[in-house]
């Protein structure tokens, strides 16, 4: 063992370089990103540049993955689709996880009957299997992309919600919680400084694998016509219009589904290499 | 085990309550006036009037409510506005083929998850285990619809071995349940693996292989009944996650369910047909949760008797 005193940042990163498949995924994350900020200047096509002369041709060197059904270069349509997809992702998860944590932190804290009403809340909220949820909200608000980001943070909230409260009614108790409550700090700073820190590490591996779930959760609405409309370039909308031409241009089907299949599968390993990065810290 | 039936029952009361309110509340936050939906777009103010009282639209929120759940927990579920079919009539029909196909994917999927969990963890570190592993955090990431596209050009489209879509005999149901269920056996086979090596790490295992007794016997007798203790919490939560799963598999194979039937019904807005189907949704997980929990306090005497 050496001695050098580590930043917990430090210390992380230290664990994390460790997991190989979770820094290919990580970086395969950058990249789809960097794709997305950078569509205009990358994607070959306009993704809604209709060309009737090329209609469903497959993969050439003019296009690369062939064109839709109005001639529009699927390359092309599929680096627009990541900006939608990584939108609705980001968001949704980010507007779940600020109204859950903050839930979770306020019902693990305070406890008593403002814990109780919080949590049955939460039960309510996860006796809906998690898309029957997110298409009931949609029905609300009408089909659309913004409504699914706010139909999926909806069922994003309960999940984060249990999971930061169990960790505050753990940290509430610990010997440094106590010490500085003892030296008169008060409830929202002993929240937000002492315990929500406590909680971050588990939060941050639930988010990376909720991205994973909610972008799969988007493609899944839009597949089914709930979500994006068609002249989007969002990916399940991309499915859902290919599913016509099975048989006579596979690549409409191949390739968006190749695009969701490896953007969640680099979000589902990412998280599942920060928990045991993590996981070990909080061990030790 | 009674007492705890009983308390487990009293419990989930509260939660139906809730989850009645919410979705009364819910189909009545819904845009445009269902009534004027119902009666067409030819009927006279007096006409919607009393096509209101007869929903059960007309009177304070409260009393709506409480008609509304008089008439749910009797069985009237009102009048499907697209098809003018009785509600109960409409989810009757498809009540069953979701049913079956959440099932048969249930039993195979459990099977199937379990066994690679076991295979893997008893081969902890091997070729064989990161290789299975691998295809289980691939199953956990794969869309179920585009799944279900390939698995359709590829044994209707290109080979012509089973039909697109549709139901009625057993090769209906090779493609839709294996699209629904491959996800469900990936969980299990992960979450089966963790708890199995966790269990082998126990003293009790250690005994019984210092008393001479067989790997296999060890494996199967010892750890896996100690181990699937978790699996079937986790069984509980998958049958959830495949209603869900369900919805989209059905449009994608045009399969007669219930799935299809509330997507179809956002669409046209047909709302007593949403509102009983999401209601049915939430009573069928809370009572598939609620077996669960009698079946691991069955599995586990320290939960019963605490």
């Amino acid at each position: 063992m050496s001695d050098t005193i580590r930043t917990p940042f430090g210390e992380f990163w230290r664990r994390f370089k460790r997991q190989r498949v979770a820094l290919v995924a990580g970086g395969l994350i950058v990249l789809v990103i960097l794709a997305a900020i950078a569509a205009p200047l990358i994607a070959p096509y306009a993704p809604a540049e209709p060309d009737y002369n090329s209609i469903l041709e497959g993969p050439s060197a003019a296009h690369f993955l062939g064109t839709d059904a109005y001639g529009r270069d699927v390359l092309s349509r599929i680096i627009w689709g990541a900006q939608v997809s990584l939108t609705v992702g980001f968001l949704s998860v980010a507007l779940g996880l600020l109204v859950g944590v903050a839930l979770g932190l306020v019902s693990g804290f305070l406890g008593g009957w403002v814990d109780s009403i919080l949590m049955r809340l939460m039960d309510v909220l996860l006796a809906f299997p998690g898309i029957v949820l997110a298409i009931g909200v949609v029905a609300v608000l009408g089909p659309g992309i913004d409504n699914v980001i706010y139909a999926i943070a909806v069922f994003s909230v309960p999940v984060f919600a249990r999971l930061v409260r169990g960790s505050a009614l753990a940290l509430k108790q610990s010997l440094y919680v106590q010490a500085a409550r003892t030296i008169g700090v008060r409830a929202p700073a002993l929240m937000l400084r002492h315990i929500l820190p406590g909680c971050l590490p588990a939060v941050i591996v639930y988010a990376s694998l909720r991205l994973g779930t909610s972008i799969l959760t988007a493609a899944s609405l839009s597949f089914i016509g709930l979500g994006a409309r068609p002249p989007s370039p969002e990916w399940g909308a991309m499915l859902a219009d290919g599913r016509s031409y099975l048989g006579v241009a596979d690549h409409l089907t191949l390739f968006p589904g190749i695009a969701i299949f490896l953007v969640v599968l680099a979000f589902n390993l990412l998280g599942d290499g920060l928990r045991d990065a993590l996981d070990q810290k909080l061990r030790t | 085990m009674l007492s705890y039936l009983l308390r487990r029952l009293a419990g989930s009361l509260p939660v139906l309550l809730a989850v009645s309110i919410f979705v009364f509340g819910f189909v009545h936050a819904l845009p445009g006036d269902p009534a004027r939906l119902q009666a067409g777009p030819e009927a006279s103010p007096a006409e919607i009037e009393a096509i209101r009282a007869d929903m059960g639209l007309d009177g304070p929120i409260w009393s709506q409510y409480l008609r509304w759940a008089g008439h749910t927990v009797q069985g009237q579920l009102g009048v499907s506005t697209k098809t003018r079919q009785p509600v109960a009539q409409v989810i009757g029909e498809r009540f069953w083929p979701t049913m079956w196909l959440t099932l048969v994917s249930m039993v195979w999927s459990t099977v199937l998850g379990v066994g690679l969990g076991v295979f893997s963890a008893l081969r902890r570190g091997s070729a064989a285990d990161q290789a299975s592993m691998v295809v289980a955090i691939s199953g956990v990431s794969f869309p179920s619809f585009w799944l279900g596209l390939l698995l359709i050009d590829l044994f209707s489209v290109q080979l012509g071995w089973l039909p697109t879509g549709g139901y009625g005999t057993w090769q209906h149901y090779v493609m839709p349940s294996f699209t629904l269920g491959i996800g469900v056996a990936a969980v299990m086979a992960r979450f089966t693996r963790s708890a199995f090596v966790e269990v082998a790490r126990e003293d009790f295992v250690r005994t019984a292989r210092m008393k001479g007794l067989s790997r296999s016997v060890v494996a199967w007798k010892h750890t896996l009944r100690n181990a699937l203790i978790p699996v079937i919490t986790l069984t509980g939560l998958q049958f959830g996650f495949l209603l869900g799963g369900a919805i989209v598999v059905e449009t994608v194979f045009s399969w007669p369910g219930l799935g299809r039937l509330l997507v179809d019904s956002v669409s046209f807005r047909d709302y007593p047909v949403i509102q009983a189907e999401i209601m049915l949704f939430s009573v069928e997980f809370l009572l598939i949760n609620l077996g669960v929990d009698l079946l691991y306090a069955a599995a586990n005497p320290e939960i019963r008797l605490s």
